[in-house]
């Protein structure tokens, strides 16, 4: 019995030369990955082509005050999950008293159950 | 009359990391003077990540470069004197500002550093015509009303050009709840890099119309709905292909013009090509003890390269403070087929070994060579894969190489 077997096409973002890559894929598992220039562009390739991830850069509020501050999640996170993790950032604001927050600190813990926590990527003295 | 060593005109990646390097190399009276009331310039609304790949082998976001740069620059006591604005430099030297405090007042200084960055074209540049309504803004005003003051300045979203400042943006108000209704670029490509088409755009299947502008603003009060059309070769557009897109903002992402006023004031020869200051290899102007460096001397791509420069201009400046600069300019660079504003445009005969090139590639090209031409005779290959108007070119030759020129030297791409 032939595999069945199907072709993915992307861009690799690792980098700024974009290299043009396709992913071979049979039952869920890459086959080969063609149009790559380096190591790093068949790991994205493979990574892309079954579950693509990304870092979500977003803004935080402080209950009660209008400024934001800016966050990110601590590892990329699947592609699919972005809206809801921006959904849980929205819905849950900092209460004041936890300032001073300092670059790197974790903001939510296991954002949509992800394992990858939301952390602060600027200080906000008072 | 306030007297300084060193001055600094900008206090982001460029200005700071110039800071840092002369305090190093032993410069103490130095000052750095910033018009914002915070350190760290555009990086401070630049929430998204892919900064500081180079310098600190890191993928960090904007916020997080910038607030390295200014510890660093705090560490090592470097005193800034921010909400500060420069108003005027004078052929000798003298630096007028104004300050909320200390109202305007004069600093004569010995060396000036010149990193006031960029900013961006407006809708007047592009002579956009329509109505003069509320709601037509460029792309980095609005990450800073969103990032910086905490509000989405619009619902349904149309951006002109497809800058990475656009496409950053484009995404950015997907996530943060509005509607990109289409991006619009003149050009048959954009002039973003690769990666942020693929990961801004297609991953929130935002439409895109290529070989598209807006030839029309409509709305009273505010942005109702634009025009776009379809343009031919020459970019005009080609009558009967308008159709009209309903929103309630226009974003302007179309390419940044280094801020040269003071430049201009002091009477420093500027380049046309580049809009920033023709330099030497050390990156001092045509006034001597007047250096530039970062985007306010030509556009760069990432800020780990206007930092590099920075941190360039700063050692040079503090070279030119110990009398130890080396001789003055006599080889011109010159650009040819495909090179567009090649920095610097002057080499001294003497100097350190290697001289550094940075330049813009006219057109995107695949499989071609770099060729550094010595009076009409190429001298020098560099292999390029791929090189694109969106990313800057970087190549280094021997100086001794390029003194072997009587008149001239090229820098041109062969296809």
């Amino acid at each position: 019995m032939a595999i069945n077997t199907e072709k993915k096409q992307m861009i690799c973002i690792n980098c700024p030369v974009g290299c043009r890559l396709t992913a071979t894929i049979a039952d869920n598992q890459v086959l080969s990955v063609e149009g790559n220039t380096c190591k790093r562009g068949e790991d994205f390739a493979r990574q892309e082509a079954i579950e693509p991830l990304r870092v979500l850069t977003s803004l935080m509020r402080i209950q009660g005050r209008e400024k934001p501050f800016s966050v990110k999640t601590s590892a990329p996170v699947p592609k699919k999950i972005l809206f809801d993790c921006v959904k849980e950032i929205f819905e849950h604001p900092v209460d004041a008293s936890k300032l001073p927050i300092h670059t790197g600190d974790i903001i939510l813990s296991n954002v949509c159950k992800s394992g990858v926590d939301i952390i602060s990527t600027q200080d906000v003295i008072s | 009359m306030i007297h300084k060593e060193l001055v600094i005109i900008g206090g982001g990646a460029a200005g700071l990391s110039a800071a840092v390097e002369a305090k190093k190399q032993g410069i103490e009276d130095i000052l750095v003077l910033e018009r914002s009331p915070y350190l760290g310039g555009i990086l401070r609304q630049c929430i998204h990540n892919g900064f500081g790949v180079h310098k600190y082998k890191e993928d960090l976001t904007g916020v997080e470069f910038a607030g390295r740069i200014s510890k660093e620059a705090m560490d090592a006591d470097i005193s800034c004197l921010t909400n500060t604005f420069a108003l005027d430099i004078s052929p000798d030297k003298v630096i007028t500002a104004i300050h909320p405090e200390k109202g305007l007042f004069e600093i004569e200084s010995s060396a000036i550093i010149l990193a006031m960055g960029c900013r961006e074209r407006s809708r007047g540049a592009l002579m956009i015509p329509g109505k003069r309504c509320a709601g037509v803004i460029t792309a980095g005003t609005a990450q800073h009303y969103l990032n910086l003051d905490g509000y989405l300045p619009g619902r349904r979203i149309i951006i002109l050009g497809s800058g990475d400042i656009g496409l950053i943006m484009a995404r950015q108000f997907v996530i943060e709840g509005a509607t990109v209704e289409r991006v619009v670029e003149i050009m048959p490509y954009s002039s973003g890099l690769a990666r942020n088409i693929s990961q801004c755009i297609e991953d929130f299947n935002i439409p895109i119309s290529y070989n598209s502008t807006v030839t029309d603003i409509q709305g009273k009060g505010r942005v109702e709905q634009v025009t776009v059309a379809k343009v031919d070769e020459n970019r005009k557009p080609i009558p009967g292909t308008e159709f009209t897109i309903p929103c309630d903002t226009l974003l302007i992402s179309a390419g940044l013009i280094p801020e040269n006023e003071l430049t201009k004031a002091a009477n420093i020869q500027l380049s046309n090509i580049t809009k920033g200051a023709i330099v030497d290899d050390e990156l001092m102007t045509s006034l001597p003890g007047v250096f530039s460096c970062g985007n306010v001397l030509h556009v760069h791509d990432l800020v780990d390269f206007v930092s590099e420069e920075g941190t360039k201009a700063g050692a040079n400046a503090s070279r030119y403070l110990k009398n130890e600069s080396p001789d003055t300019p006599v080889i011109s660079v010159e650009d040819g087929f495909g090179v567009n504003g090649a920095v610097p445009q002057l080499v001294r005969r003497t100097g350190s070994k290697f001289v550094e090139f940075m330049f813009r590639p006219r057109n995107k090209y695949t499989d071609c060579e770099i060729c550094v031409d010595i009076d009409g005779t190429c001298a020098k290959r560099f292999k390029k894969m791929v090189v694109t108007p969106g990313e800057m070119c970087s190549f280094k030759v021997e100086r001794a190489l390029l003194n072997q020129a009587n008149q001239s030297v090229t820098v041109r791409l062969e296809v």
